[in-house]
């Protein structure tokens, strides 16, 4: 597979002469077809800068971007648009245009002068608005839209373009939970489907480590990183970006961990439906869960209508996580004292 | 895939046509305006009369005289100002994104007079070569060019402080004080006239379309004309600046190009005008507003023809409002246009929705 966007010891900062400040350098990345990319890094690390780069919104402090295998600061605004469709962090300003409108402006590198669309053009819109499942939302003025409707329409719009590559900053930035799993799975059949290098940046690790063919990774230090998500997790060079003080980036569950002060030991058992939510009211009072071979601080039995607990002599029993979450509290609190 | 969505069969015959019937509309409120125009004025003609004599009966009467020395070069320039003015303030709103953007606000009118008046000064005439009725082709070309640069002098720096600073109230008191102090450049050189001459260059800054002479429309017709077919001509890099510069890039627009000719071309329009007819105000920031909320829409295709139509109806409703109090003379143009714009500037930055756009 040929490489639709490659760079080469891409330099990238602001400013120019003596204000020059590099931000990320030494760059050297790949991207195909049909391939799904994530751009993960803590804020301020030079995500934004890097895309705005890849996207020519900014110019490159060093080496180059190649599209399709040509230099991307030799080609002509109008072939750059035939090529990568860009969807940006900032919040557009339009109001009084349909959401089709707004679409059918992502046209503009291939229609005439006076921006007449042929039928093909509608058509093209058409299956665009249908990719991003926002069909229904159409005729509303953009005013009328939710974030979330917004930014589908502007990803129609540069799905209009009929784009090789599709970049996007933050595309879920505005939205909700359920808003942003739904536009990366949205993105994620986008890429395979019509067989679309899409890179995007994203907050979201979970999600991202999830979806995602390549990660890119910038780290607090400006060090880039790359690879399959897996690969990034097996050796460890996630957990050593994301890890902070407070924090503890957990391979297995593939999300952050809350450092807690330690309580002690605890052996939990009962029924399956129920030992996962023991275990996470356990976790979260700092206690370690250990095998039945050792002795622990103490013993939780999770049961259908609620959970037994011991500690040393004092045992106790109720129904409710919350109430769990007070004795193993209350208990270690006791022991202290005593 | 599904082929035709139901949004999209309702479409494709509902949306074209109700802007197609008020763009219809506004030609016919502005014909009947163009009419009244001509049949008020100091003495009132008949519609009848009017179109009597434009039929070619009763040449040579008094009737005659007045229709085609007076009203009808009037009710052309008032239309050709009006048209040129709004089509600036669009140009200028939707280049900087900025509600407020208007050739007048921003001083690019100022520097057009500054244009002028070193034009009119240098040259040892009269201030104010309308007036006296400059009549020469390469006068009426030379003081264009002069009214153009001039303005162009404000519009460079605002534009370049437009694409730093967001906030459009910045830009405007930037615009503010640049024209002032353009103003006061300007004062300082018509300080110097004679009584005679400076009783002019204030009947100037009043503003007024009575000016203007056949020969004179000659030129400033082909050169208004020119800047609106531009105008024209960009409809489709209009709408992509809608998104602002970063997306309209990114869809392919070459926008430094753009910059230069949208810049050059609101210049040429707002410098011809005030040449001809006087630093003339809030035209240029009311209609494109005006025009947005009569037809509910952003899209250039429809904002450009309505805005020359309206720019040109309400030039002639001020123009016709100006002759009200006929027994103290005429009203100001100015005061006329800003009664009519005043009102619509306020109700924009109230109505701060969308960076003010109406939406």
């Amino acid at each position: 597979m040929t490489a639709l966007l490659k760079t080469r010891d891409l330099d990238v900062g602001h400013g120019k002469g003596r204000k020059r400040r590099s931000v990320l350098s030494g760059i050297n990345v790949e991207v195909a077809a049909g391939e799904m990319v994530c751009l993960l890094g803590p804020n301020g690390v030079g995500k934004s800068t890097l895309m705005r780069t890849l996207a020519r919104a900014q110019p490159a402090l060093g080496g180059s971007v190649l599209i399709g295998g040509k230099d991307a600061a030799l080609l002509s605004q109008a072939d750059l648009a035939r090529k990568v469709g860009v969807v940006l962090t900032e919040r557009i300003a339009i109001g009084a245009i349909s959401a089709s409108r707004l679409v059918e402006l992502g046209r503009y590198p291939h229609v005439n002068w006076a921006g007449q669309l042929a039928a093909r053009d509608k058509t093209i819109v058409r299956d665009a608005i249908l990719a991003v499942g926002a069909a229904h939302l159409a005729d509303r003025d953009v005013n009328e839209l939710s974030d979330g409707e917004r930014q589908r329409f502007m990803i129609a719009r540069a799905l209009a373009q009929d784009p090789a590559i599709l970049l996007l900053d933050e595309p879920a930035a505005y939205l909700d939970i359920s808003g942003r799993v739904e536009m990366i799975a949205m993105l994620r059949h986008l890429a395979r489907e019509k067989n679309i290098a899409v890179i995007l940046s994203s907050h979201d690790l979970d999600l991202s480590l999830r979806t995602a063919d390549t990660i890119w990774l910038i780290d607090g230090r400006g060090r880039f990183e790359r690879g399959a998500p897996e690969d990034l997790l097996a050796d460890g060079r996630l957990t050593s970006v994301f890890s902070g003080p407070n924090i503890e980036f957990s391979v297995a569950e593939r999300s952050f961990k809350i450092k807690t002060h330690p309580r002690g030991t605890a052996l939990l058992k009962g029924v399956d439906d129920r030992i996962g939510l023991g275990q996470s009211v356990l976790e979260r009072e700092g206690y370690a869960l250990v095998g039945s071979d050792e002795t622990p601080d103490l013993a939780v039995w999770v049961h259908k209508g609620g959970w037994t607990a011991r500690r040393g002599k004092i045992e106790a029993q109720g129904s409710s996580f919350a109430e769990l979450a007070l004795f193993s509290r209350m208990q270690a609190e006791t022991q202290d004292e005593a | 895939m599904e082929r035709e969505h139901p949004a999209f069969a309702e479409r494709a015959t509902a949306k074209p046509s109700r802007h197609a019937h008020l763009l219809l509309a506004i030609a016919v409120v502005l014909i009947l305006a163009f009419v009244a125009a001509i049949c008020f004025g100091s003495t009132a003609l008949s519609p009848t009369a009017v179109f009597e004599t434009f039929l070619g009966r009763g040449a040579g009467t008094n009737e005659a005289d007045i229709i085609f020395s007076i009203r009808l070069p009037r009710a052309i320039t008032a239309c050709l100002a009006g048209a040129a003015l709004s089509v600036a303030g669009l140009q200028m709103q939707t280049l900087m994104r900025n509600p407020l953007a208007d050739p007048f606000v921003l001083g690019v009118t100022s520097g057009s007079s500054l244009g002028v008046a070193l034009v009119v000064l240098g040259s040892g005439t009269a201030i104010g070569a309308f007036l006296i009725g400059a009549t020469d082709l390469g006068g009426s070309l030379a003081i264009i060019a002069a009214a153009t640069l001039g303005g162009l002098l404000v519009m460079v720096p605002i534009l370049l402080v437009a694409t730093r600073l967001q906030s459009p109230t910045t830009v405007l008191i930037f615009g503010l004080m640049t024209g002032y102090a353009v103003s006061a450049f300007v004062t300082v050189l018509v300080a110097g006239a004679a009584p005679d001459q400076l009783t002019r260059w204030t009947a100037w800054g009043l503003g007024s379309f009575s000016a203007v002479t056949w020969e004179q429309l000659q030129v400033l017709a082909p050169v208004i004309g020119l800047g609106i077919l531009i105008a024209g001509l960009s409809i489709k890099q209009l709408n992509a600046l809608l998104l602002g510069e970063t997306y309209a890039r990114s869809m392919g627009l070459n926008s430094k190009w753009m910059r230069l000719m949208t810049m050059g071309t609101a210049s040429m329009l707002a410098g011809s005008v005030t040449a001809f007819c006087g630093p003339i105000g809030f035209l240029g920031i009311a209609v494109p507003h005006i025009a947005r909320s009569v037809l509910r829409s952003s899209d250039h295709q429809v904002l450009v023809p309505a805005s020359i139509m309206l720019g040109a109806l309400i030039a002639l409703l001020a123009q016709l409002l100006a002759l009200l109090p006929s027994q103290f003379g005429v009203l100001p143009l100015n005061a006329v246009t800003a009664l009519i714009g005043a009102p619509v500037v306020i109700f924009v930055v109230l109505r701060a929705r969308n960076g003010g756009f109406v939406g």
